[in-house]
């Protein structure tokens, strides 16, 4: 399990660098410089900012700098926010996308589930085709449609909750639901289909036959069956979330990542969205590790043989 | 003696994507107090579909009992709502299934699938629950309980998993045991312990015990009687004797034929022409008609009732009929009948 | 058993080779047709069909049916809700209401009409509540903005912010989303089969180098990846497919090569190289049949997913330029004024809702369809 967990360590270093070096080149060959920002400068102001940002190092030394600074932790500067480091700027705004993100997705998944495993009990019931009519919804509008609709309705027309900003849990509630329609949604379709499989099963079978009753059937032997599968769209599901709160963020103006990479990339601030792009891609093979150990975890199956 | 289990025509129907799929249509059979009947038949003759049926274990829907009564100690499992049907289920009639290898809930610990019932029907705790299961896994031949206990389905081979199987049947002492093909997935030598190991307990509880497979050198070693069943209907029904030795039904015939044997002497095996009939659209007259040698028009006008043969020998085909014309059966079953008249000392059984 | 007396002379010997001919099988449908009947018997999945025709026929034609042209700018006639004539009771009947509570009902009145600029003239004022009872009073001001315009024809979904026709944008914008998201899925799966076809039908080393290689690229997220490659290129229709399809093939060169895999070492098609078959009679005979559901059902999975990042892109500003409109960008330009002209949105939602919808529907019809495991 060491062994496992290390070379997969070592794989996900090897990639971040690959990502690293790729998103460096590729930001060289884009137009655009500190300076266009700032147009009315003398020519010595010019040379002094363009030292600051260590642009007039050769190509290799630049890389390797950036490389070198990547294991302390250092992103390098904003071109916008003049003296700030993109890591401060990162930290900063981690708080709000992290907080709407492990929202969302607890919420979802949770919500999800209870859905999809009352839809499989009452399999072609009324509550069945509810919940596949949900999830079909939920599937195919994309989250900014639905935050409009969410900030319209509930926002504007109901003034029930704030439609922007951050100051408090209730600004949290609009972009929450907006983005915790998609894990349900997902959640609530997986969890059907497993648990339909899970209770046509033949050790299912095996437990009626011992008289256990619907309840202990479903509850005892089919939801942590049906389960174990469902892990392994939890990490897909996070992905998609950090794709959502890039738009969400925007529309509810939180103080996210999200937010501040949407608006570097209208501003052209290539450090920030190299630090930002650096980060989802930590980000994403890690929750990639993680689910992956779960796994491993709540299945005896893998665990075992993993031991052997 | 009384009957303990007392199935009177009973139907069990499919409803498909493509129509109603009759694949039990009208049987009757008995099993007594530590008497063991052997259903016999090709796949798809309806021989799990009815045991399923007895403990109410059809997926409703598709599946339905439409017709018939199923009489256990005199009460009527077909009438009852599944709430009831679970107290008796696990308790005074288990069930013993054909594959190993997924009849177990692979998250749960061994130990926990046997202690489940017993928790449930016989009101035990925990730790004399885990007692009884201990015994169980010690009766059914695994060795170190104590260590197995604790462990997952995966960790056990499929001949151990087929044991823990009749283990969790065997807890409750049930009075009825059906067993689906127990031995169909596993190994020849593992296959004789397994029935040993049945036989043992049956001796022991004196429960009945229904037995389905389609390998008749099984049902020579285990049954008492034996009921033979084509396309969801029974078609001869006899001690194992009357079966072996004295077979009236051409589909019967046709099974012996196709078993081998040491003592036989010939090249080939019969084997039995065409293919089962599709229950979606069950044929008029005799089903098994299209496939026999014997056939006669008759055969495909009007189904044959069950002709008496002995006390307790039944067989349904016009052949009994006493316009029928004398038919043997063919002269490789013949040869067979008296192979094993002649070799085996099975015969004498209670 | 009816008749237990039957009549001697049926007891007569019948020949069987005479009576094969009753064996009476089910009829034998090919793959294709059993799937096509069952995707017809699917009722989800032929609405999604029918919406998605109609849909495809207005993305089409739609542009043609009214005089308007998608870049025609008029500020006078900006800003105006949808009105179709006779759909009036559909809520289409170009007018926009607005409901106010107040202390007295001139109260709720002011504040009602102040919503439309005070533009007394046009707007009519329904009192829905004087509250002589003790409660607030509640007004409804119904405004016809064509009427204070002085607009005379018809805009059957409304004006944007600058006049422009939102019936011929959203219509033009649906056919640039479907163009766009048509061609990603297109070269999605000639990349995708090619690569993945190559891997599981070489196999060995060959295939070893190549899934190393889709290992190491989805270690990166697409998100991530299309968003460096539309910041590099110039944003546009081209860019926008190309930036899809790098990541996009992916998935399908996965189940390409899976299907393949399995299907290579199938006993029918062992059988069929034992018994001498070329390997392109076993690629077209075997491999390609059993591939092809699977290709279609992924595609029909891609093209919502296209549809989707195309006007996510679009919304983060990374879109196609200005005037162009696809689905993202005129949504985006809705959002800019949800508060007060929540139509402007909603026009370019719907439709971009509707066909998300019918995409996936109908993909799940044709995966239940094509699932051998629900053949019974």
């Amino acid at each position: 399990m060491v062994r496992y967990i290390s070379e997969r360590l070592v794989y996900m270093l090897i990639t971040l660098l690959l990502i690293a070096t790729m998103t460096f080149f590729l930001m060289k060959l884009l137009p655009g410089t500190p300076l266009s920002a700032a147009d009315k400068l003398s020519e010595e102001q010019q040379a002094i900012v363009l030292e600051k940002y260590g642009l007039n190092d050769p190509l290799p030394v630049q890389y390797f700098n950036y490389i070198a600074g990547l294991f302390q932790g250092d992103l390098g500067l904003s071109f916008q926010f003049d003296n700030r480091e993109v890591t401060t700027i990162l930290l900063e705004r981690m708080g709000p996308s992290m907080t709407l993100g492990a929202q969302s997705l607890i919420l979802g998944t949770i919500i999800g589930m209870l859905l999809g495993l009352i839809a499989a009990i009452y399999h072609n019931g009324v509550v069945d085709y509810g919940s596949t009519l949900i999830a079909v919804i939920g599937k195919s509008i994309p989250s900014f449609v639905f935050a409009g609709i969410l900030q319209f309705y509930l926002g504007v027309q109901w003034g029930l909750f704030p439609v922007a900003l951050w100051e408090g849990w209730e600004y949290t509630v609009l972009p929450t639901i907006a983005l915790a329609i998609f894990p349900i949604a997902i959640a609530a379709r997986y969890m059907r289909t497993e648990m339909l499989e899970v209770l046509g099963s033949d050790f299912i079978t095996t437990a009626r036959a011992k008289g256990v009753n619907r309840f202990g059937v479903v509850f005892k032997h089919g939801l942590r069956n049906a389960m174990i599968p469902l892990v392994t769209i939890i990490g897909p599901l996070a992905v998609s979330l950090m794709t959502g709160t890039l738009v969400i963020e925007n529309i509810f103006s939180v103080p996210g990542i999200g937010e501040q990479f949407v608006k570097s990339i209208n501003t052209n601030d290539y450090p920030i969205i190299m630090g930002t792009t650096l980060f989802f891609s930590f980000l994403f093979i890690l929750i990639i590790l993680i689910i992956d150990l779960l796994y491993g975890l709540i299945d005896p199956r893998i665990r075992l043989t993993e031991g052997d | 003696m009384e009957n303990l289990l007392e199935v009177n025509n009973l139907h069990v129907s499919f409803d498909t994507y493509g129509g109603e799929v009759k694949a039990v249509r009208g049987v009757d059979f008995s099993v007594k107090k530590g008497e063991t009947l052997a259903i016999v038949g090709e796949s798809g003759s309806g021989k799990s579909v009815t045991t399923k049926a007895l403990m109410g274990l059809i997926p409703q829907p598709p599946g339905r009992i439409k017709e018939g009564e199923i009489l256990f100690e005199g009460k009527d499992l077909a009438k009852m709502k599944d709430k009831e049907l679970a107290n008796i289920r696990g308790k005074d009639i288990a069930m013993i299934f054909q594959d190993p290898m997924t009849s177990l809930n692979p998250t749960m610990k061994v130990g926990n699938q046997i202690m489940e019932g017993l928790i449930k029907h016989q009101k035990k705790s925990k730790s004399e629950a885990k007692e009884r299961a201990l015994e169980l896994l010690k009766l059914v031949g695994i060795p170190n309980p104590e260590e197995r206990i604790k462990q997952y389905p995966h960790q056990f081979s499929g001949g151990m998993r087929q044991r823990v199987v009749i283990a969790i049947a065997l807890a409750c002492n049930p009075k009825l045991l059906l067993a689906d093909e127990p031995t169909t997935a596993l190994d020849v030598t593992i296959q004789a312990q397994i029935l040993e190991v049945m036989k043992d307990i049956q001796k022991e509880m004196d429960s009945g015990i229904v037995f389905i497979t389609h390998d008749l050198g099984v049902v020579a070693n285990v049954a008492d009687r034996v009921a033979v069943m084509y396309a969801g209907k029974i078609v001869e029904i006899g001690k194992v004797d009357d079966i072996f030795y004295n077979p009236k039904h051409p589909y019967t015939w046709g099974l012996l034929g196709s078993m081998p044997s040491l003592e036989s002497t010939e090249d080939e095996l019969y084997a039995i022409p065409g293919s089962p009939p599709d229950l979606l659209n069950p044929p008029k007259g005799d089903a098994f008609a299209p496939r026999s040698d014997h056939a006669m028009k008759i055969d495909f006008e009007q189904e044959p009732p069950m002709f008496k043969v002995t006390e307790d020998h039944y067989a349904a085909t016009w052949l009994l009929h006493e316009h029928a014309p004398h038919t043997e059966p063919p002269k490789s079953v013949q040869a067979r009948m008296k192979g094993m008249a002649s070799g085996s000392s099975e015969g004498d059984r209670k | 058993m009816e008749n237990h007396k039957p009549s001697k002379d049926l007891f007569v010997p019948v020949d069987r080779e005479a009576e094969e001919q009753h064996e009476i099988g089910r009829p034998s449908l090919s793959f294709w047709k059993d799937s096509m009947l069952r995707l017809r018997k699917n009722k989800a999945a032929m609405i999604g069909l029918v919406l998605l025709i109609i849909i495809a026929f207005m993305a089409i034609f739609g542009p043609y049916m009214n005089e308007y042209t998608a870049n025609e700018q008029d500020l006078s006639q900006a800003k105006v809700p949808a009105k179709v004539e006779g759909l009036g009771w559909l809520g289409l009947d170009g007018t926009l209401s607005q409901i106010e509570e107040g202390e007295t009902v001139e109260a709720a009145r002011e504040d009602a009409l102040a919503r439309f600029s005070n533009d007394e003239e046009n707007t009519e004022i329904n009192v829905l509540n004087d509250g002589s009872d003790g409660s607030q009073a509640r007004v409804e001001a119904i405004h016809d903005p064509y009427a204070a315009k002085d607009i005379n024809n018809n805009f059957w979904f409304g004006t944007d912010g600058l006049g422009r026709d939102q019936w011929t944008r959203v219509w033009e914008g649906t056919r640039i989303s479907l163009y766009i998201a048509l061609l990603a899925a297109a070269i999605d799966m000639v990349i995708g089969v090619a690569y993945g076809g190559i891997s599981a039908y070489y196999g060995g080393r060959v295939d070893n180098y190549m899934q190393r290689f889709i290992e190491i690229i989805t270690g990166i997220p697409n998100l991530v990846v299309v968003v460096l490659m539309i910041l590099i290129m110039d944003p546009g229709i081209l860019s926008i497919t190309i930036a899809l399809v790098i990541t996009g093939w992916i998935p399908m060169a996965r189940i390409v090569r899976g299907q393949v895999l399995k299907l290579k070492n199938q006993e029918f098609v062992l059988a069929s190289q034992t018994l001498g078959s070329s390997d392109g009679r076993v690629i077209r005979k075997h491999l390609v049949p059993n591939v092809t559901g699977l290709i279609i059902i992924n595609t029909m999975f891609t093209i919502p997913s296209a549809i989707f990042f195309e006007a996510f892109l679009s919304f983060i500003g990374l879109g196609l330029p200005t005037p162009t409109a696809s689905l993202g960008t005129l949504i985006d330009e809705g959002f800019k004024s949800l508060q007060i002209y929540p139509f402007i949105l909603f026009w370019p939602a719907l439709v971009l809702s509707a066909l998300m919808i019918a995409f996936n529907v109908l993909a799940d019809g044709l995966r239940d369809a094509f699932d051998p495991k629900m053949r019974e």
